[in-house]
């Protein structure tokens, strides 16, 4: 009998762990594809929140961080007021300091670092462009060097290329190349579920038609 | 048996079975009651959870009950954790978030002092103001002479700061001295700084109130901190209306060590051939200067720095004659300087920080002046100046809080021969000082500082206090206040003469407020200096002169309003008095303005790829000594208000794979008369206005830089 009731709460205890697998899953599952019908940019502020309580619930996932970063410097782009931009962009870096601890070398991670450095710029394109564009270039180059075959890497160096002015060693003509390289890179990825980055696709098309005319 | 199978049915299903909801709302604030949004508020170790609305509220709903802990934490402000009893349907917890030591909202230390740096985020200037500064041409102190303090000077180099002379403001490269800062000149006509801009990632200059971790200068401080390794491998090629150069800097693959080597050549010869100057050049100006580097990081936190520099540079003027109506003075100079500065720094622990540097510079001066035409001997003028010194700064961290202490030794060797006369004299001084920088809150910090110092030439110690309170009054406005004591030695020209001369002192009182934001800055401060033991030369040589300085300052400055545009206005109101050198009582001295105003204006043009800046500055007329007013009416006299307009034009471009910049400047763009004061013969029957050499000063050149950006090469390549 004893065997039999341990079996039970064995299985129920198995239960609860499938339980709370699935309820990460479906946690990040909604708010990751709510990332894709964000209209207004405080809304990015709501998402980076939530992302936080699932890290701090979730000590081992590098996922929820990982977003939370790539939610506020989405919303340190977006924000009008240079002072902020700063604190946003610290912010990201702290929540990607945390993810890099799980997993190191990552080149999601750098690319969304990558990203950080580039929202810095405008708060001061003068002084901040040179240091800043530099420091971004290296961290793409690195998260190309970790995995060749991320998109959002080429989709990345092809908006840099296309939105540096010529003087300063921007191209379009190099920006077409990389969009094109990217959606080819999107078309071979195979996301091995609905939360690992799969972001960018539409935006590269985006930017490609603009390219076209 | 059946009792313990529902327990443990009840344990095991019971995170999933339990679906009772409770609701949790209410209000974040801070302890003032301000409203704070963004905030997010959760359940420890749940998913659930809020963010705070504009009004501060929040509500969520949550499976978990019984005892738990709520967290409030928003990035800016930290965040806090209140125990709650989940047991009712709905529970309203109100919160008060307090700040914590975050560096966002501390207040910071920045007595009296303008800084340029990328490092830190919000300062007054970044470095590329100093070169985009319009009629500055690209002179750190003609750039800093824009900014509130300092006066418009421009018959004699350095920075007169709140009624002091320009040798009460010390230069310091890496926290040491800088024996000449200046190129060698002639009398009443002011030279550049010999030190590059772009040499500098961080450019401070103190106005008052400076830190006790600097001394020998009775005004202010132009602290400048030497650049880290260079981003990139790169070349560059320049040729200006003025002279050519090239330079070649190698950053190492691994990215932890770096040389360059830089060298220019001057020569005004066709500039001066084109652009008529008031006085007949008999050598024209020319000069070679070459520098060297390397840059090693030595660990994680640990760098060693070298910096070297030599230049040799000649020229020479036939001025007419005061004294001998019809006859011409002649003025011929040549210069040999060299450089060298080497540092390292260590950050030894998470607490302890070491900073170490060793300085020589030489320099040698040989002058000849001649009245041609007339019976009298020729002045032959051998000058050498060599300075040797060491430092050290340990610092030592408690939270924000710090502790800084530290000594240097300079060994000071002052040489001239006038004709045959020697006069010649040795200096060793020694200092130390400690300053410790205490926030009693994140808003409330003082430092406080002290140092002790004293010279073998005087035989005498000083003990020189420092102190500063700074209150932050809001996210970013901060008022603070600092007194400290300032000893100098005298100038060395007077030093040689008498070697029995004491210190000369002054006393600072500063009162400031400022706001800093990235797009404004403003700042506003009252001053009171007092000056003690200065210099006179009557009857003998002695320090018993007097004086005092008090003014208040504005400066303004806004990057937003106008698109692509960037403004800035200072204003100086000064009032001083002195009694120093052959003055027979205490009056405002010949260098000294009551009004100064400047406005500088930088303007972007991005389809143009033109960078424009224009700079405006005013003066009120300066007193200047006429001998035949009586000695009761001494410095009675004012010259004319000083008008001036500089304008300078950037056009970047791409001439194949280099990255070119053309430039343009021009000084006093209008062509105003200036005078800077008078010279009167001896028997006061002539006098001439001392003004500049020529009514303006052209630039044109061109900057080529070859980067060799692996990034780039890499992006090219796909």
């Amino acid at each position: 009998m004893k065997k039999v009731l341990f079996a039970i709460a064995f299985c129920f205890g198995l239960m609860n762990l499938a339980q709370a697998q699935s309820q990460f899953e479906a946690a990040m599952e909604k708010n990751v594809a709510a990332l894709n019908s964000v209209t207004d940019p405080s809304q990015y502020q709501t998402l980076a929140n939530t992302f936080d309580r699932i890290a701090a619930a979730e000590p081992q996932q590098w996922l929820p961080n990982y977003y939370a970063a790539y939610c506020r410097v989405m919303l340190a782009f977006s924000n009008k007021d240079a002072d902020k931009v700063d604190a946003l962009a610290d912010a990201a870096g702290a929540n990607l300091d945390k993810a890099e601890l799980l997993q190191p070398n990552n080149s999601e991670i750098l690319t969304v670092r990558s990203m950080i450095a580039t929202s810095r710029i405008n708060v001061d394109p003068m002084t901040r462009g040179p240091i800043y564009g530099r420091e971004a270039a290296t961290l793409l180059e690195k998260a190309k060097q970790v995995d060749p075959e991320n998109p959002r890497v080429y989709m990345l160096q092809g908006q840099s290329a296309y939105f540096t002015p010529e003087a300063f060693g921007g191209s379009k003509e190099r920006a077409k190349q990389l969009f094109t390289l990217s959606i080819e890179k999107f078309a071979k990825a195979k996301p091995e579920n609905k939360i690992v980055p799969q972001w960018g696709e539409g935006y590269t098309k985006g930017l490609i038609e603009k390219l076209s005319f | 048996m059946s009792k313990l199978f529902y327990t443990l049915l009840i344990l095991c299903v019971l995170p999933g079975a339990l679906l009772a909801q409770i609701k949790i709302s209410g209000r974040v604030t801070s302890p003032k009651k301000q409203p704070l949004v963004g905030v997010n508020v959760y359940i420890k170790g749940s998913y659930d959870g809020a963010t705070t609305a504009k009004d501060g509220s929040y509500s969520f709903t949550t499976d978990v009950t019984g005892e738990a802990i709520l967290v409030a934490s928003l990035a800016t402000m930290g965040s806090i954790e209140v125990k709650v009893e989940l047991n009712a349907p709905s529970l309203e917890q109100n919160i008060v978030l307090k700040e914590t030591m975050n560096e966002l909202k501390m207040v910071t230390i920045s007595s009296g002092a303008f800084e340029a740096s990328d490092t830190k985020k919000n300062t007054v200037l970044k470095p590329l103001d100093i070169v985009t500064t319009g009629g500055a041409n690209a002179d750190i102190v003609a750039a800093l002479k824009t900014l509130p303090g300092a006066q418009q000077v421009g018959e004699k180099e350095g920075l007169f700061v709140r009624g002091g002379t320009g040798y009460e403001t010390q230069t310091f490269i890496d926290g040491m001295l800088v024996r000449n800062p200046f190129y060698s000149g002639m009398p009443d006509f002011a030279t550049r700084g010999r030190f590059s801009p772009f040499l500098f990632k961080g450019t401070t200059f103190s106005s008052g109130g400076y830190s006790a971790l600097y001394g020998q200068g009775l005004s202010s401080a132009l602290i400048l901190e030497t650049i880290d390794l260079p981003d990139q491998s790169s070349s560059s090629v320049n040729l200006s209306s003025i002279g050519f150069g090239g330079a070649y800097s190698h950053l190492a693959k691994d990215k932890k060590s770096s040389y360059g080597v830089e060298a220019n050549y001057m020569n005004l010869t066709p500039y001066f051939k084109l652009v008529p100057q008031v006085n007949e050049p008999s050598t024209y100006p020319s000069g070679l200067n070459t520098t060297a580097n390397f840059r090693v990081k030595t660990s994680k936190s640990g760098m060693l720095k070298f910096y070297g520099a030599y230049s040799r540079n000649a020229f020479g003027f036939k001025i007419n004659s005061l004294q001998y109506p019809g006859a011409l003075e002649a003025f011929d100079l040549n210069n040999n300087n060299a450089y060298g500065n080497l540092t390292y720094r260590e950050r030894i622990n998470e607490n302890w920080k070491l900073d170490m540097g060793l300085s020589y510079s030489y320099n040698i001066d040989k002058i000849k002046m001649d009245t041609l035409t007339k019976d009298i001997p020729t002045v032959n003028i051998r000058s050498t100046q060599a300075l040797t010194q060491y430092r050290t700064v340990i610092t030592r961290n408690f939270g924000h809080s710090a502790l800084r202490f530290g000594a240097e030794y300079q060994f000071d060797q002052e040489k001239m021969r006038y004709n045959v006369y020697d006069l010649n004299y040795n200096d060793h001084y020694g200092a130390g000082f400690a300053e410790g920088d205490i926030y009693f809150t994140p808003r409330l910090v003082a430092r406080l500082g002290a140092r002790y110092e004293y010279s073998s030439i005087i035989k005498a110690a000083n003990i020189a206090p420092r102190a500063y309170l700074a209150y932050r009054t809001g996210v970013k406005g901060q008022v603070s206040v600092s007194y400290g004591t300032f000893y100098q030695k005298p100038e060395q020209q007077y030093i040689r003469l008498n070697h029995d001369l004491g210190y000369m002192r002054a006393t600072h009182y500063i009162a400031a407020y400022q706001y800093i934001s990235t797009q404004h800055v403003f700042r506003t401060e009252l001053f009171y200096k007092k000056y003690n033991d200065l210099l006179k030369t009557t009857p003998t040589l002695n320090t018993s002169g007097t004086g005092y300085a008090k003014g208040v300052e504005f400066y303004w400055r806004d990057k937003k309003t106008i698109k692509n545009g960037d403004y800035w206005i200072s204003y100086s109101y000064l009032d001083t008095k002195r009694d120093y050198l052959n003055y027979p009582f205490q009056v405002q001295p010949d260098f000294a303005a009551n009004h100064t105003a400047s406005f500088v204006y930088k303007q972007y043009f991005p389809k143009m790829k033109t960078y424009l800046g224009a700079t405006y500055t005013f003066a009120t007329g300066r007193p200047y000594y006429n001998p035949t007013r009586p000695e009761s009416e001494f410095m009675k006299d004012r010259t004319k208000s000083y008008n001036t307009v500089g304008f300078n034009a950037n056009y970047i471009t791409n001439i194949r794979k280099a990255f070119t910049v053309f430039v343009f400047t021009v000084t006093n763009a209008l062509g105003t008369d200036q005078v800077y004061g008078y010279r009167y013969s001896n028997d006061a029957l002539r006098r001439a206005a001392v003004g500049p050499m020529a009514p303006r000063f052209f630039f044109v050149g061109m900057f080529m830089s070859f980067g060799i950006d692996r990034s780039k090469e890499v992006i090219e390549n796909n």
